[in-house]
């Protein structure tokens, strides 16, 4: 109980809220450079995921690259990029944009990428053919089809892949206190460095509730990008517990976002 | 700061691995165990859980919540939270990762669940199985690839967040990786990381061969 009134007690200190180890400084840090690292990721993996999940090709590249991603341990490759590019301050205009150290980044964004790219071909690729006859039918060309069909539809899925990553970033980013850079995990590290538990505690505690926030945001982001019928859809399905489930489930309302439950091909196929 | 620029260190300095075959050998298997004991209560809170929300289906939307809360929560958060009650022990990386496996292993159970066809219920139910007999002579054999696959992803997952446990003098492998970059040596961190991978590649395997044995019937399915 005094161990809390501590922690309590810690956060209640106003030498804690200002300055370039304060609480708003860092948690800046911390959420500046999850974003860019997100946006990025985003940037690069939703093409590449709607181009073969358009074309229904690379199936067995899109599965296996999330299962690589999740064995691969984030902190060594945090640690190989350190010692790769060096912990300098990154340019000016990096900075800017909230890029603090580019070793992080570059890991954050390799990441995050996997997550998105599986989910959005799974989305994609698994969308009723029948749907998209009807869309040609329809007289739509290949880019309006990937626009008003494929992606509304696939959006559960995306958004999925959006928040599985976003949560794994912001959770990663803490480990850069590791390698000498800013974020919230500098209370974690200095603190048990220097055995200041109520640092550490506080830290703690800080990304956790930063995450829960990220992964309620995006969920009501969500809420908003997937179409009305969908969400539905989605609900009558859940119901009838006679049908065979899904081989890539969409996420249900409330529940956090998650890689498609079957990895449908082993790491070593 | 230049903390550890690049050295041109050698990827791997062969000599070090030789004289270091023991504690190589001690720390992998320091790494089973924490993965091992993690997934083995994670099955043993998961199970129970997922047929309670099987069976009572208010009571899904909840445990999944909860679950997913957890799985949000930053693993180097998590163990760095327990430390002030759990200290150096095992079980402050071993109660973390299993609440990783929960929502994972959960979600998988139900999904198995639900896949068993209603033709398959009927079919039992007419053969005299009924409650608990059908759902562990029926339900539960049918669900059995849907729940190693969630193993499989919650094994793979723990495999790579194990290491972060280095921090708190836990982590198996991850003592090396930490180790190695602490020194400016960059022997411990590359044999550690590919470790970490082979070990990832092998236990899925495993686990898709122990579903392979499991489920018989799905493999003369598939020949015919």
């Amino acid at each position: 109980m005094s161990f809390l009134q501590s922690t309590l007690d810690w956060f209640d200190n106003g030498d804690h809220w200002s300055g370039p180890e304060g609480i708003p400084h860092l948690l800046w840090q911390h959420v500046q450079i999850s974003f860019i690292a997100v946006f990025v990721a985003v940037v690069i993996a939703l093409p590449i995921g709607l181009f073969f999940g358009h074309h229904r090709r690379g199936g067995f590249f899109a599965i296996n690259l999330a299962n690589i991603g999740r064995a691969l341990p984030a902190l060594a490759l945090l640690l190989f990029a350190v010692r790769q590019f060096g912990v300098g301050d990154p340019p000016q205009w990096m900075q800017t944009v909230g890029i603090g150290s580019i070793p992080t980044f570059l890991v954050l964004v390799a990441l995050a990428i996997p997550p998105m790219v599986t989910n959005t071909y799974a989305g994609v690729s698994g969308i009723d053919p029948e749907a998209l006859d009807a869309a040609r039918g329809m007289g739509m060309s290949g880019g309006q089809l990937l626009r008003r069909v494929e992606m509304p539809l696939a959006s559960p899925l995306i958004m999925a892949g959006i928040r599985t990553s976003a949560v794994a970033v912001v959770a990663t980013a803490t480990l850069a206190a590791i390698v000498g850079w800013g974020g919230l995990g500098r209370y974690i590290y200095d603190g048990s460095r220097v055995h200041d538990y109520e640092r550490l505690f506080a830290g703690a505690l800080l990304v956790a509730l930063l995450a829960i926030a990220v992964e309620l945001s995006l969920a009501a982001v969500q809420h908003f990008v997937v179409p009305r019928g969908l969400r539905v859809a989605e609900r009558s399905e859940d119901r009838d517990s006679s049908k065979p489930a899904p081989t890539s489930p969409g996420i249900a309302p409330g529940v956090v976002a998650m890689p498609p439950v079957k990895p449908d091909t082993t790491l070593t196929a | 700061m230049l903390l550890a620029a690049y050295d041109g260190n050698t990827l791997v300095d062969w000599s070090w691995v030789n004289d270091h075959t023991t504690e190589i050998w001690q720390r992998v298997q320091e790494h089973l165990q924490l993965v091992g004991w993690s997934l083995l209560w994670g099955v043993v809170l998961a199970l129970p859980l997922a047929l309670l929300a099987h069976r009572y289906r208010h009571l899904r939307g909840p445990a999944l919540s909860v679950t997913g809360i957890l799985y949000t929560i930053p693993s180097i958060a998590a163990f760095s939270l327990l430390l002030p009650y759990t200290g150096l022990s095992q079980n402050t990386a071993i109660i973390p990762l299993t609440a990783y496996t929960l929502l994972i292993l959960v979600r998988n159970v139900l999904a198995g669940l639900d896949g068993v066809s209603g033709d398959v219920l009927e079919a039992a139910e007419g053969m005299g199985y009924s409650g608990s007999r059908r759902l562990f002579s029926v339900e539960l054999p049918l669900a059995v690839p849907s729940i190693i696959a969630g193993l499989r992803i919650a094994a793979v997952t723990l495999i790579g967040l194990v290491p972060v446990a280095a921090l708190v003098g836990q982590g198996g492998l991850g003592t090396f990786m930490l180790d190695g970059f602490n020194r400016d040596f960059q022997t411990p961190l590359t044999v550690a990381t590919v470790l970490v991978v082979a070990i990832a590649v092998i236990v899925d395997a495993l686990l898709l061969l122990v579903q392979r044995l499991a489920t018989p019937w799905n493999r003369r399915m598939a020949r015919a």
